[in-house]
């Protein structure tokens, strides 16, 4: 169970702080072997095979391997981390962040909120506040 | 000896280095914001520094979780392109400047600034896209940089107090190198943007302009705000800004804004620059 801190009032927001760090620290790890393009052919070949040297919980696995870049964060991946794996993917930042938005808009309808102007600050600031 | 000429403020949107690389600054999408660097490129063109100090975060390139330094200072002869996943950046290696990295070094411990001295790294979009932003493809960069890395990438981030002393005190490294060359700072990353979670994409331009006035007349009320305001402010990632406070701190009181602008969005970025020199006769 998470220590409630005072930023986790922010909606849709998962801070990378010392919890997430110790929960997600394997997880964030296998994503920065991805520099390294020796690293990327052994994943693409058997990406499995390939977790399965990292000491993950089968629930990273499972959002690794499903490509669900929500989830990952729920379990301690860091988005500059977590990135690595779109950027494996050749997915865009439009593609990550619509799926992450977690209401089913697509890549071109997160296109279009940024082209207006970006998701709005107003009734996004606290969950209270939207409530 | 050095003299410290003028802080750039720029966000360093990874996806304005691509557009670089592939060509693609004339799009539809891409020529607003490049042509607005115009001015940007004329000024820099003149002033002409010999180093740049670039302040700006890693991504978890040069460093990972394995270790964590908040403020860093990189003292290598020449600093390679990360891969980020693409391949290195096809760019100029970038130039470091040892004597004077390590002159800063030790000005900066001996003046209680705790600095993680770096031998080894290679340098990701964080520092080369504002060298691109500013420079656009040179064959090779023509400033010697020194790259300041700072961590935003694990909370908690050093505070903005901390970040404009630690550019007070830059200043102070500055005035006391003695050779007679000319610096210039950089702050990087922000404005506000979030990459992450169901708030993606939040985007506060009226926070990011009150930044940037205050930047100008008032950077101590900047200095001032707490992590969860950037956070719930600028988004999850909107906090890189605390980093143009070093720049800020680097400068005198009173400074003189060349340049400034704001372009939305620069792929999920409220895209900010600003060129401040300091005030005739400080």
């Amino acid at each position: 169970m998470r220590e409630p801190r005072e930023f986790d009032d922010i909606p849709g927001t998962y801070v990378f702080d010392g919890q997430r760090n110790r929960e997600g620290y394997h997880l964030n790890m296998f994503c920065k072997s991805l520099d390294i393009q020796s690293n990327r052919d052994a994943f693409r070949a058997s990406p499995e095979e390939y977790l399965s040297k990292y000491p993950m919980s089968d629930e990273q696995r499972r959002c690794v391997l499903e490509r669900d870049f929500l989830g990952m964060l729920r379990v301690g991946g860091n988005i500059y981390y977590t990135w690595k794996i779109a950027a494996f993917d050749r997915v865009s930042m439009q593609a990550a962040g619509a799926a992450m938005s977690g209401t089913g808009m697509t890549e071109d309808e997160f296109k279009q909120m940024m082209m207006e102007g970006g998701r709005s600050i107003e009734g996004n600031r606290s969950k209270k506040e939207s409530n | 000896m050095a003299k410290l000429i003028a802080g750039i403020g720029t966000s360093h949107v990874p996806s304005i280095g691509a557009a670089v690389d592939n060509g693609k600054t004339q799009t539809e999408y891409w020529k607003p914001l490049f042509d607005q660097f115009e001015p940007a490129r004329s000024w820099v063109e003149t002033v002409k520094p010999d180093v740049s100090i670039i302040v700006y975060n890693d991504h978890a390139h040069a460093f990972d979780l394995g270790s964590i330094p908040t403020f860093s200072i990189g003292t290598c002869e020449s600093f390679r392109s990360s891969d980020e996943g693409y391949g290195p950046r096809p760019i100029p290696d970038v130039q470091g400047d040892p004597r004077l990295a390590w002159h800063l070094i030790e000005s900066l411990v001996l003046d209680q600034f705790d600095i993680t001295m770096v031998n080894d790294m290679t340098v990701d979009h964080g520092l080369t896209v504002p060298l691109s932003i500013m420079y656009d493809q040179p064959t090779n960069w023509p400033c010697k940089v020194i790259p300041l890395a700072v961590n935003v990438v694990q909370y908690p981030q050093p505070t903005g107090r901390r970040c404009y002393a630690l550019g007070q005190a830059i200043r102070k490294a500055i005035e006391s190198y003695d050779q007679d060359i000319t610096v210039a700072i950089y702050g990087t990353g922000g404005l506000s943007h979030q990459l992450q979670g169901e708030r993606a994409g939040v985007i506060n331009e009226p926070f990011d302009n009150w930044f940037l006035d205050k930047l100008v007349t008032d950077p101590l009320t900047v200095a001032e705000v707490d992590h969860t305001t950037w956070l719930r402010e600028t988004g999850s990632e909107g906090i890189e800004a605390v980093m143009w406070l070093i720049m800020r701190g680097a400068l005198s009181e009173e400074v003189k804004e060349v340049y400034r602008f704001t372009h939305c969005p620069a792929s999920n970025t409220n895209y900010g620059m600003t060129i401040l020199e300091n005030a005739a006769g400080q």
